[in-house]
């Protein structure tokens, strides 16, 4: 158990400390979770998997995972080459737009969410052209991408960008030295340095696109089979008073986002041993 | 040997390897102007269509919508909750990262997991685990009643859930920058003769205040912004239980747009005051190292 073993310390103050964040975990985080553990315990199996993979939520599936990795992986793309510019080259604004790259930490969602139809609405600044084009972005898929790119945006930057900025350059200079062209020093040198990083930020903006509720809902129309993302069911069913259906759902996601935290902590394991290994 | 062949490199040798260690001119331009027209599309837009939008009908309009009775009742109650929020989050964060960084003891990082934990749950299945616990029929829901006590849909869940979204934010800025410090200036303080507290307001303080102010700021603006987990347990009911973005949902639903996007406008200025203050504070945190650095250089 926590706590029970403490090595001496000439420090005061231990106990309330360990005591108080002990107790505030468990009101706050600990005990409510256990309500949703005791409510999964009471389904009866064959009802959460008839729930669970019914038509209309198998497709909220289909959608929620796909958008959020095709967000994810447009923002692994942008991601890599935003961090890339922001530490290696000098542009005018650059501070201004290092600090914006945060924006979607700080924008509350709905706001985010209301901006989007605004934008891609067939009246809307940017969909007025597209839609001539024959592509509506508001109330399709193509749209829910749009909005989980937006949240994801920040993470695959600040994972890779403090890499890059600690990279020795005498690295690049040996590789250089050695006869490696640009594109090769990249592909074989750079690449590999910065991987773990990306692909923990990869996972990051996935897993937060997997939850995201409020700036979707507004452009995605929410039409059952087709735009209808699964954080939204829950929302639908809860407002139908059924906790049943919104638990087993629950359960689903939070499956695969404590599966993504695991694989993200495997990452990190992973890249730590690979450093020691190559520096020692 | 070695060192003469180092001298007698041509010229056309170090140019060519300059060129190995950046990219021609038109790459660099192209990149720099992916990396801008991505960014305006996907960040800029957005936030100048929410300004544009809430003055479209002119300035008068905007203010008329914001001086509205719900609007305002929907501000007071994102304030309330931030101002009960963020000091227990900070209370607890400090708590935790002292624990955690000055002492050892066992299950250190399941306790460091368990706090990030409410990072993981989406937004939408926190308000979930809330009204499982005190809805109707949940858990605590017969007690409650038979008290006469709303948890759900009232005010109480609505900062309960805020509590639980924004948990870990000043724990963890915290407890990594304390582990860095380790614990020797205390360690120095206390045998010294100084007592807990005061080793804590004189010591400890001073080095983590930055840190402390950086998941404060940050706190505050997921608090005040949250949505997807306040609207589960709020209810909507106007003028009661309806936070800022709530009332933003509920304006917008009704085809008021002008007012949805005046109050999605304050939310959006705090989001730029936020990130204003957090450079500040990275630009602040790098100076003081760079004193220090050069401080421990001069002795």
């Amino acid at each position: 158990m926590i706590g029970l073993i403490r090595r001496h310390s000439v420090l005061p103050g231990f106990a309330p400390a360990m005591g108080f964040t002990v107790l505030y975990l468990s009101l706050v985080v600990l005990i409510p979770l256990a309500a949703l553990a005791w409510k999964a315990a009471s389904l009866d199996w064959p009802q959460f998997w008839r729930i669970a993979t019914s038509p209309r939520v198998l497709s909220s599936y289909r959608l929620s995972f796909g958008a959020s990795l095709a967000g994810a992986m447009t923002n692994a793309l942008f991601g890599v080459i935003l961090a890339w510019v922001l530490v290696r080259y000098r542009f005018p604004f650059q501070r201004l737009v290092d600090a914006l790259v945060d924006l979607p930490f700080a924008l509350p969602t709905a706001v985010a969410g209301i901006s989007l139809p605004a934008l891609y609405a067939s009246t809307g600044w940017i969909g007025r052209w597209l839609e001539p084009l024959g592509l509506p972005v508001a109330f399709t898929p193509l749209g829910v991408w749009i909005a989980l790119t937006f949240v994801g945006l920040p993470f695959v930057v600040r994972t890779v960008q403090p890499v890059l900025a600690d990279l020795d350059a005498e690295i690049e200079e040996a590789a250089a030295s050695l006869g490696a062209g640009r594109w090769q020093t990249i592909r074989r040198v750079l690449f590999p340095a910065i991987l773990p990083a990306l692909l923990t930020g990869f996972a990051l903006s996935f897993a937060r696109a997997l939850g995201e509720y409020g700036s979707v809902v507004f452009i995605s129309g929410n039409m059952p089979m087709r735009t209808e993302i699964a954080p939204l069911l829950i929302v639908t069913k809860l407002e139908q008073y059924d906790y049943t259906g919104a638990t087993a759902i629950a359960l689903v996601m939070l499956a695969a986002s404590f599966l993504i935290l695991f694989a993200i902590n495997g990452l990190q394991w992973w890249s730590r041993r690979h450093e020691v290994r190559s520096h020692g | 040997m070695q060192a003469a062949s180092m001298t007698n490199r041509p010229n056309c040798r170090s140019s060519g390897r300059r060129r190995a260690l950046t990219e021609p001119a038109w790459v660099r331009g192209l990149l720099i102007a992916a990396a801008l027209v991505f960014l305006l599309l996907f960040l800029m837009l957005p936030l100048a269509a929410v300004f544009a939008q809430a003055l479209e009908k002119g300035i008068g309009a905007y203010l008329h919508a914001l001086g509205e009775r719900d609007a305002l009742a929907a501000i007071r109650l994102t304030l309330l909750t931030a101002v009960i929020v963020v000091p227990f989050n900070a209370a607890f964060g400090i708590a935790a990262a002292w624990a955690i960084a000055k002492f050892e003891f066992r299950g250190k990082n399941l306790l460091i997991s368990l706090i990030d934990l409410p990072f993981a749950v989406s937004p939408v299945v926190s308000g979930l685990i809330f009204v499982l616990l005190f809805g109707l029929q949940g858990w605590l829901g017969p007690w409650l009643i038979s008290h006469d006590l709303k948890v759900i849909f009232a005010i109480p869940g609505i900062v309960l859930v805020t509590l639980f979204v924004t948990f870990p934010f000043v724990a963890r800025e915290l407890i990594p920058l304390m582990q860095a410090q380790g614990a020797d200036e205390e360690g120095a303080a206390v045998v010294l003769g100084a007592g807990g507290w005061k080793t804590f307001l004189r010591v400890t303080l001073p080095n983590i205040k930055w840190g402390l102010l950086y998941g404060i700021i940050l706190c505050n603006a997921r608090a005040m912004g949250e949505f997807g987990a306040v609207s589960v347990v709020s209810g909507h009911i106007r003028g009661l239980t309806n936070t800022m973005p709530l009332h933003v949902e509920v304006l917008y639903n009704e085809y008021n747009f002008v007012a949805a996007f005046a109050v999605a406008s304050l939310l959006a200025l705090l989001a730029l005051v936020t990130l204003a203050a957090k450079s500040f504070v990275e630009w602040k945190t790098q100076h003081t190292a760079q004193d220090a650095g050069e401080g421990a250089l001069h002795t």
